[in-house]
């Protein structure tokens, strides 16, 4: 099980970081993504595939300051 | 006012220990817009010692309704703006401006610094800073905001903490582009929450 944003989420196993975020109607211009307690960089999100256990929080920041 | 009667003054309010801490402290504040300026005079009022403030634009009228500055002030660089208000509230406080856009290029302005404030209200903008310092300087802390636009409650504006070094204030959700402005009050309780999670890590509380 994959836990994205507190929840257990199915069906990510084996998907690369830049493809859930990009099915999920992320910005990837926007976000932040932290995995497994570190920020992940920006150039590892093709790379890096979504595996059993993983747990995953996305900020997707919204304008204003 | 001495610099020895300033530090004497902060040390029987804070504590020498503490104070000791904040005054040898570094922090950048990047942007000096609603959340910047309230930060900034935070920052320096509890004695931090060094303050690196990063903005490219000008005071103008339409600023004056949420950020710290005034109508003598209208057409100066809020670097400049700023620098001259601090001091007056923080004489002894090391300030350095920097009039420039902060981009992927110039991140290195941000080594110096402890603690790395985001204060821009562009939401690439934010991302690009957070992802910045994660990558480029991962053993800086890095306090940044999200959401506090609107007439939305109070009570909404908080503090979370992802990883080990990156705090984000606000409300996660509330986004200008929507709500079509921001409100004095609203962006000071955000910046409230980024200075005085900048002062608890400074302090070594680093949970939030």
């Amino acid at each position: 099980m994959i836990k994205i944003n507190g929840e257990n989420v199915e069906n990510t196993k084996g998907k690369n970081v830049a493809q859930y975020l990009t099915e999920n109607g992320y910005d990837i211009k926007r976000v932040a993504v932290e995995l497994n307690g570190d920020i992940l960089p920006k150039v590892e999100f093709n790379s890096t595939v979504l595996q059993d256990g993983d747990c995953v929080e996305i900020v997707s920041f919204v304008g204003g300051g | 006012m001495t610099k020895e009667e300033w530090f004497g003054a902060l040390k029987r309010r804070h504590g020498a220990d503490l104070q000791q801490k904040i005054s040898s402290s570094s922090v950048a504040v990047c942007g000096l817009g609603g959340l910047g300026s309230n930060v900034a005079i935070s920052l320096a009022r509890s004695g931090v010692g060094k303050l690196i403030l990063i903005d490219f634009d000008k005071v103008d009228l339409s600023n004056l309704h949420r950020q710290q500055y005034k109508i003598s002030q209208l057409g100066m660089y809020k670097t400049e703006a700023m620098k001259q208000a601090l001091s007056e509230i923080a004489p002894y406080c090391n300030v350095i401006t920097h009039t420039i856009k902060l981009t992927e290029e110039n991140l290195s302005l941000l080594a110096d610094c402890n603690i790395v404030c985001e204060c821009f209200d562009n939401a690439e903008c934010k991302a690009m800073l957070v992802n910045g310092i994660a990558e480029r300087y991962p053993n800086k802390y890095i306090v940044a905001a999200s959401g506090m636009s609107g007439l939305h409650t109070g009570n909404t504006i908080t503090t979370k903490k992802l990883g080990k070094w990156l705090y984000i204030c606000g409300d996660g959700t509330s986004d200008v582009a929507d709500d079509g402005t921001l409100f004095a009050p609203r962006v000071m309780l955000c910046a409230a929450h980024q200075a005085n999670t900048i002062l608890r890590i400074i302090a070594g509380k680093l949970d939030v």
